[in-house]
């Protein structure tokens, strides 16, 4: 069973978000993501200052299986991107939710709307099992 | 058994002349500077060393003349022998592609009904058979599109809509065509979800890329309609031919409302192919895209001596989107294709789909009455199907990508895994018109041991496989840290002197 933290916030295409004090926002993929891909071998990352509208393709992640986009589940204009992930994505399975982060977002919105609560997500990860 | 480098087989000094030119070419005339110092590092091997060598290599392979090789989407048929004997006769094989039109007659005609058999087989009005790949007739066929729309001054259409079951080169093909990716869902039931179809066409719809049975193994029935709604749109459809086998003889892309069509002569018109080509893509067009097709085309003439064929090229037909290679895509698979086709006839392709979709029903049945979960069990199968093994790999560890390694132990090729990826743990097993049943039922055998193995003993299927000449292979160092180049231990910089 994957891994799903209280505080985040979810999409249904299987991104997190964590809003952090200085208002931007932290976005990368699930632990459920991670697992479905299999080990990743490449990050591909949006450059630093790109202005995103909700649901742009902004990363891809490339695994021995597939290679998946990453929406923006927010619009905003990206604020960094994870250095590591360059020589090592690998970085996304063994830590999703931490050192395995993708993108800093500065919102463009305030609110953070239409994202899902963790009870909503592993509602959503039950229901597709 | 592991087979050792050649490199590493040989001794100091051994030589195997037989094969080397009686008289040796001269060198006196190249300036002293650019002749190297030392002797190439060459394997230093017996002549029977070298054929024992690359024999067991042979032996290390899985192919369709050994092994019954289920790769759902590719198309691994029986490749008849006669195809390649004549594809090989010396008017053929020695001729050279700069040769005047007047001696290739022979091979011009080939080609010429070659296209008409294809023009058949499609409902299309138009071919060209210069595409040397899967890939490359997607491009062409997208080019067309693109050419199309421009040559009416809608320049607007910049976007191509791809379900999202499609094959990977569907979206790749587009992007490479300069044009944005539209991805559409599909429905619980297979088929692509029509309402989202509707929501986004519109002036910038160039068109949708299907392929029809789609990758999940099913007929997309509602084509009719898809087609009504993009032509509706302005766009155009693209019919991509990964499973024409399924619909040979039965049915035609032109007649489900496609304006092109590519067709991978290799997988349906059975040409030994795998392993990366060579290949052949052609497209078939209706009379909106005949204008571009690549170039060149065979043409006739009906001179006084009889027909005459050349070559048709920019002279002829100024609106084509051009050439894709250097002379006419790769012959030798257009011939194989041509005599396949010439074998069967019409009859005959009509049981090439009956039989291979006959084939992947019984096969899903069986599967199914032994308890494996058929991904879509209230839909029939095209000439492939998928099975879901997540209950299994939920109860017992066991994954899709475990049965696949430890099929090999059992003397089949692994079905495609993980694909399409909108099931999960998912074979996609494509049986091909080819095999009897009696080999459909030892494969189905096979996969219920390796299940019930599973439920007894998941480490012992983990560990497959365990006959081949590896284990299992560390995919992800190999995406990583790809390394195909030999280097000699004197070359090599880890040993050279400083």
């Amino acid at each position: 069973m994957s891994n799903v933290p209280k505080q985040l916030q979810y999409t249904e295409e299987h991104e997190w978000v964590r809003r952090e004090d200085d208002g931007t926002l932290v976005i990368g993929i699930t632990d459920h993501a991670q697992q479905q891909l299999g080990e990743l071998v490449y990050v591909e990352l949006p450059e630093v200052g790109r202005i995103l509208k909700t649901g742009d393709a902004m990363a891809v992640v490339e695994s021995t299986k597939a290679a998946s986009d990453v929406y923006a589940p927010l619009a905003g204009a990206v604020r960094a991107v994870n250095p590591a992930l360059t020589a090592e994505p690998e970085l996304v399975n063994t830590d999703p939710y931490g050192a395995g982060w993708l993108v800093r977002l500065q919102a463009a919105d305030s609110q953070l709307s239409g994202l899902l609560d963790a009870s909503a997500y592993t509602a959503l990860l039950n229901a597709a099992d | 058994m592991r087979e050792p480098l050649i490199f590493d087989q040989g001794r100091p000094g051994r030589r195997a002349p037989s094969q080397a030119p009686a008289v040796a070419a001269g060198t006196d005339d190249l300036p002293a500077a650019l002749l190297r110092r030392t002797p190439p590092p060459l394997p230093e091997v017996s002549e029977l060393q070298v054929v024992r060598h690359f024999t067991r290599l042979s032996q290390l392979n899985f192919s369709i003349d050994t092994h019954f090789y289920p790769l759902g989407s590719c198309t691994m048929k029986y490749n008849p022998r006669a195809a390649n004997k004549l594809a090989m006769l010396s008017g053929f094989l020695d001729r050279h592609p700069l040769e005047p039109e007047a001696h290739a007659q022979g091979f011009l005609e080939c080609l010429f009904d070659l296209q008409d058999m294809l023009k058949a087989a499609t409902g299309m009005s138009g071919v060209s058979l210069t595409p040397m790949a899967g890939a490359q007739g997607e491009f062409a066929g997208v080019a067309m599109i693109r050419a199309y729309h421009q040559a009416r001054g809608d320049t607007a259409r910049d976007q191509i809509i791809v379900p999202d079951a499609a094959h990977g080169t569907n979206p790749a093909t587009a992007t490479m065509c300069g044009c944005d990716v539209v991805e559409i869902p599909t429905g619980p039931d297979g088929d692509v979800d029509l309402a989202a179809l509707r929501q986004v066409v519109g002036p910038r719809t160039a068109g949708i890329m299907l392929t029809n049975p789609s990758t999940l193994g099913v007929f997309e029935r509602r084509i009719a309609e898809i087609a009504e709604v993009v032509h509706g749109a302005g766009g155009l459809l693209y019919y991509d031919g990964a499973n024409l086998n399924a619909i040979l003889g039965r049915t035609l892309p032109a007649a489900m409302g496609f304006d092109v069509v590519h067709i991978n002569l290799h997988k349906t018109f059975s040409t030994p192919h795998g392993g990366g080509g060579p290949g052949a893509g052609i497209v078939a067009v209706n009379d909106r895209l005949e204008p571009f097709l690549p170039i060149p085309i065979v043409g006739r003439r009906d001179g006084a001596a009889g027909h005459e064929y050349r070559w048709l090229a920019e002279a002829e037909r100024p609106r084509s989107i051009g050439r894709l290679s250097g002379f006419m895509g790769n012959a030798g698979i257009l011939l194989r294709a041509y005599v396949y086709m010439r074998l069967l006839g019409a009859e005959g392709m009509r049981r090439v789909s009956g039989y291979a979709t006959l084939n992947a029903n019984y096969l899903m049945k069986r599967l199914a009455a032994a308890g494996f979960t058929p991904a879509f069990p209230q839909r029939r199968a095209s000439h492939e199907f998928i099975i879901s093994l997540k209950d299994v790999t939920r109860d017992t560890g066991v994954s899709a990508m475990d049965f696949a390694k430890a099929l090999l132990d059992k003397g089949f090729h692994a079905p495609t895994t993980y694909f399409p990826m909108l099931v999960p743990e998912c074979l996609l097993i494509e049986p091909t018109e080819s095999e009897a049943r009696q080999e459909l039922d030892a494969f189905a055998q096979a996969l219920i041991e390796i299940r019930d193995l599973a439920f007894k003993d998941a480490a012992e299927v983990k560990s497959a496989p365990r006959t081949m000449p590896v284990r299992r292979l560390d995919d992800v160092r190999a995406a990583k840290q790809l390394d195909l180049t030999w280097q000699s231990r004197a070359d090599s910089p880890a040993v050279s002197p400083r």
